[in-house]
């Protein structure tokens, strides 16, 4: 018996968790009561800045339905929101590292630090009583500004009292100082890469139990990394141990990195759910994820690129100043340096790299992760830089990367890196000719007969995927593992669960990954499902950010399935009465090597589970395993994004009128997920570029972006129609599957060939710089601008 | 906890006696300004009057030279109504532009001016084609309902029940939104009867206004070209993230030379 059919890899299937989010049966923490369900709502700061004087929880103790109110002051006991990266500065000081504590203790630091945690009978109750504490506070000066903050005069914590938390650095300084000595050509650009907030469509939630019959606690949360919060929560903050904890992510609609960061809101609710006896539910509200979601992006850059007379590039230098908040997040250290600085060579051979980074505290929103997270950055200013300098140098910028690419492979870059494999070129060919970069000049021609200018602009990115080597990272500051946890369970029909440590939050995971294991062993895909999200079912894992699921996520489970596929071959040797290296599995049968003698995966799995005829006294019954792989590299995906806008020149407005990104991901094992992601990718770098900019004010530190009314996400509407295409590509080199990881490309590529695109456009009226957000105010201003300075 | 009661009434009469009766009432139209604002806590009224079961508040009507639209009319009525597609294409665009489909279905022409918000583009329309505000004890002509930020010639108890709008030979709205919330950054309504022409600003100002400077040069020649000399005074206009008070005066004519190209189309 066998079962030939076409690999299910590299197939467009349709997603299997789609029919319940479609159907409106997705289970969600909101979605989950339970029994004696209580509610809470958090006492939030108004003020960037503040003592706090007294908090009176009186008459909030008092009001109806309240069942319990806690301030910081009943939690000085435990611990508080640790950071899970250790940056040095370059003096060798580590970074400084002030408490986050759960609830504030003398002082608030930004608005929306939680003051008091409320607990009622219902989340109505729960929001009344939270307005009748009385806080005084006595209102400190904000630090807002990033780039000033170091020179204010007043300090978020003591312990940074000139608000640096670290200096670093990366590159040889004195020899890329001596390239820019002996350049014949430098290019300067100073530029902003701004502030986003995350805006999952979900908002953070978190329902914590706990259960006095068996001592332990359950956590349902908005989480992308359950067992990283669980591993958290116990060691670092309760001091619980971490098997008397479950956390459970159900399903998470959306994150985009927001929600692998462990948060005050859910430690205590876990820490209070014990002391009131009965689960505790909150559900932030949008206003609350604008004000304390962790934020993304936030840097304030010097970029110079120093070139000799044949436009190759010597050296870049880099000097950013990246804003943590006013806190440190779970990965706010590693984001500005070891995910941004280490990116700079991008796709170019450029032979000295050096790039400093100050990280600063200041009364906003702790910052952290957001898809891309510090390589959308790195690959903003590079692309500014680059395509800046082949308009000063009057080359194509198409030409000028071309000259710069990187050719052999493995190449270790001056910041750190190695790349495995790549293939710039064939992105770079294979977008100018989708985009139609020659009919660009006859759509110029048109816009311009409509009174509209239009420009065209491009990016070559890279990223690093997959993160990452837990040796690396850990040499790199990290203060956990970063490999990928995966279970292979074959029931005695043949049927397969995998548990995987990876968590979906819109990815796609089910499919995926059933697609894999389903391949692997010869199935079809309903034969296979995915568990995820529940540390009391999945044995371990370090979660999904970074583009890593795949890449690290799924090869623990290929590993894990070739783990089944070895035991099988040996049961099925006992079984043909064959030599275990006489079996080999094909076509989803165990087979004696040029025989006709076979037996079904499924007869394999009856047999591990009914062992009558077993060689029992070499391998045990059953067929499950597990496995864990730590990646011996980054993956590193590639692409080449053209962009053409329409800008209207008299009310600045503009459109994005074509988009074309060619990437190269590797292998591909659903094309249709891949392009949905390089898709919302896309989206939200164009939303970057164009419209997202959160903004505090720089006296008071209010949130002035703090609703949807004025902070503008990008809608359908504001899209064009996509064309994306994969390349056939470079498989990664070291992982079994040979992919790379694709959810973040769209969102660093795109934000450059948008901005370049701007520049392009308004070239003619004089513009040289926009900062992003690009709004229709910004761009007439600039041409207003430089119309002035003619 | 604060309560808040409900009615219902089913005659004009009664709505009447309930906001005489309870001063901290409020009316209750489509409810796409007041319900979020009772959600986020800006409002505590103490009671709300639902004109929702009203049917005489409700429709579009061609009275002679003038439409008639009743306040409880949402805007997708009034953006898919023949009459007023026929008559003042202008005013059917203006509604199908309004916030999103479930704020069209559910917001009113009545609720939308009695609230006055400064980026709304009812009032645009109200001022730009000279119309009549009709409530249950007057008329009030366009030009003196809007009197600032949230504020309008109504009194406490007033009830808007219609407005009537004299019908155009040309007209068109153009709006250029806020980035984020869609509303009118500036949206300038300009219409052409006879020998008057209005000009009619929202988005810009603490309520609606007319621009005399601009209807001046129209009213010489109601032509785009007519309007290139033409500057704003930025000092009174709203300043925010979205636009400087410059930026608004620099629109105002861009948008009124694109409204007179649309109405002359």
């Amino acid at each position: 018996m066998s079962s030939t059919r076409a690999p299910l890899i590299g197939q467009p299937v349709e997603r299997k968790e789609d029919y319940r989010f479609v159907t409106g049966t997705g289970q969600y923490t909101d979605d989950i009561v339970l029994p004696r369900q209580t509610y809470a709502a958090f006492v939030r700061s108004p003020h960037a800045h503040a003592h706090l004087r007294s908090v009176d929880v009186a008459a909030a103790r008092d009001a109806p339905g309240v069942l319990a109110v806690y301030t910081g002051k009943d939690l000085t006991s435990i611990g508080g929101v640790p950071c899970g990266w250790l940056i040095h500065s370059i003096d060798g000081t580590p970074m400084k590292e002030p408490k986050h504590p759960i609830l504030a203790e003398d002082k608030v630091r930004h608005v929306g630090d939680p003051i008091a945690l409320i607990v009622a009978e219902s989340a109505r109750e729960a929001k009344a009583g939270a307005a009748l504490v009385e806080v005084e506070y006595d209102v400190l000066p904000a630090v807002v500004n990033l780039a000033t903050a170091a020179a204010s005069s007043t300090s978020v914590h003591d312990i940074a009292p000139d608000n640096i938390c670290f200096t670093w650095a990366v590159g040889d300084k004195a020899a890329t100082d001596a390239a820019f000595a002996r350049a014949a050509h430098v290019t300067r650009l100073s530029l902003v890469n701004n502030r986003l907030i995350p805006n999952a469509i979900e908002p953070r939630a978190a329902n914590a139990h706990y259960s006095p019959a068996s001592d332990s606690y359950t956590l349902y949360v908005t989480s992308q990394n359950p067992h990283v919060e669980r591993l958290l929560m116990a060691a670092f903050v309760l001091g619980i141990p971490e098997h008397k904890l479950r956390v459970v992510a159900p399903d998470v609609g959306g994150g985009f990195g927001s929600k692998i960061y462990l948060y005050a809101e859910e430690a205590a609710l876990v820490w209070a759910s014990r002391r009131v006896g009965r689960p505790i539910k909150w559900t932030a509200e949008r206003s609350e994820s604008f004000l304390t979601d962790a934020h993304g992006r936030d840097h304030v850059t010097t970029a110079e690129l120093a070139l000799d007379a044949d436009g190759k590039f010597l050296a870049l230098r880099v000097d950013t100043i990246a804003n943590m908040g006013a806190y440190l997040s779970t990965f706010a250290p590693c984001i500005p340096t070891i995910l941004h600085a280490t990116l700079l060579a991008g796709q170019y051979a450029t032979p000295h790299i050096h790039c400093q980074v100050r990280a600063v505290f200041t009364n906003t929103a702790p910052v952290d992760a957001y898809r891309g997270a510090g390589r959308p950055e790195a690959t903003y200013l590079l692309e500014r830089t680059v395509e800046r300098a082949a308009r000063e140098l009057a080359i194509d910028p198409p030409e000028l990367r071309r000259r710069n690419f990187i050719r052999t492979f493995p190449y270790s870059t001056p910041v750190g890196l190695t790349y495995d494999t790549g293939d710039y070129e064939a992105t770079l060919d294979r977008v100018l000719e989708l985009a139609d970069v020659h009919g660009f000049p006859a759509r110029k021609a048109e816009s311009e007969r409509r009174g509209l200018r239009r420009g065209i602009g491009y990016s070559c990115y890279i990223e690093a995927c997959g993160i990452a080597p837990s040796s690396i990272a850990g040499a790199l500051g990290a203060r956990a593992g970063l490999f990928e946890a995966g279970e292979v369970r074959v029931h005695p029909t043949g049927k397969v669960t995998v548990f995987t440590g990876s968590h979906s939050h819109g990815q796609g995971h089910e499919t995926t990954f059933a697609q894999v294991v389903a391949d692997k062993f010869g199935l079809p895909l309903e034969d296979v499902e995915i568990e995820h999200g529940d540390t009391a079912k999945v044995l371990f894992g370090m979660g999904t950010y970074g583009s890593r699921s795949l890449a690290v996520g799924g090869s623990a489970i290929v590993k894990a399935a070739d783990k089944i596929l070895t035991k099988g071959c040996r049961i099925a040797a006992h079984l043909l009465e064959a030599s275990d290296e006489d079996i080999e599995f094909r076509d989803g049968a165990f087979r004696v090597k040029g025989t006709d003698r076979s037996k079904t995966f499924a007869e394999i799995a009856l047999a591990a589970y009914v062992p009558h005829h077993y060689p029992i006294e070499q391998l045990e019954p059953g067929l499950n395993e597990n496995a864990f792989y730590d990646p011996p590299n980054f993956t590193f995906p590639a692409g080449s994004y053209v962009c053409e806008v329409e800008v209207d020149p008299d009310t600045g407005a503009a459109r994005v009128d074509r988009f074309t990104a060619c990437d190269d991901f590797g292998n591909v094992v659903n094309p249709m997920i891949v392009e949905g992601q390089v898709h919302g990718g896309l989206a939200q770098g164009i939303g970057q570029a164009l419209l997202e900019g959160c903004r505090y004010d720089e006296e008071s530190g209010q949130l002035l972006t703090g609703s949807l009314l004025d902070y503008a996400l990008p809608r359908a509407d504001d899209l064009p129609n996509f064309r994306v295409e994969t390349v056939k590509g470079t498989p990664c080199k070291h992982n079994p599957l040979g992919v790379k990881g694709c959810g973040e490309a769209g969102a660093i590529g795109s934000p450059p060939a948008v901005i370049n695109a701007l520049l392009d456009a308004l070239a003619p009226c004089g513009v040289r710089d926009l900062d992003m957000p690009a709004t229709p105010l910004r761009i007439w201003q600039a041409i207003e601008a430089a119309r002035a300075k003619r | 906890m604060p309560t808040l009661s409900y009615h219902r009434p089913s005659s004009i009469a009664e709505v009447a006696r309930l906001a005489r009766d309870d001063p901290d009432a409020k009316l209750l139209a489509g409810g796409q300004s007041i319900i979020p604002s009772l959600k986020l806590g800006l409002l505590a009224p103490s009671a709300l009057i639902d004109l929702g079961g009203l049917p005489e508040l409700r429709g579009v009507r061609l009275e002679g030279r003038s439409l008639r639209i009743g306040a409880m009319t949402s805007h997708a009525e009034v953006a898919n109504s023949p009459e007023v597609r026929k008559h003042v294409p202008a005013l059917a665009h203006l509604a199908a532009g309004i916030g999103d489909r479930q704020v069209r279905n559910r917001g009113t022409i009545g609720g939308s001016l009695a609230n006055s918000d400064p980026a709304a583009d009812y009032p645009a329309a109200v001022l730009g084609l000279g119309a009549e505000i009709r409530t249950d004890r007057r008329a009030i002509p366009a030009d003196s309902f809007f009197k600032g930020l949230f504020e309008t010639a109504l009194d406490p108890d007033e009830i808007l029940t219609a407005v009537e709008f004299p019908l155009p030979e040309r007209a068109a709205y153009v709006k250029f939104p806020q980035p984020a919330s869609r509303f009118a950054l500036v949206g300038v309504f300009v219409s052409l009867t006879g020998k008057s022409v209005r000009v009619a600003v929202t988005g810009a100002g603490p309520c609606a206004f007319r621009v005399a400077a601009l209807e001046q040069a129209l009213a010489k020649r109601f032509a785009p070209e007519s309007l290139h000399d033409i500057t704003m005074p930025a000092d009174t206009l709203n300043a925010d993230l979205h636009g400087s008070a410059e930026y608004r005066a620099h629109l105002i004519p861009v948008l009124t030379r694109r409204a007179v190209t649309q109405a002359l189309a």
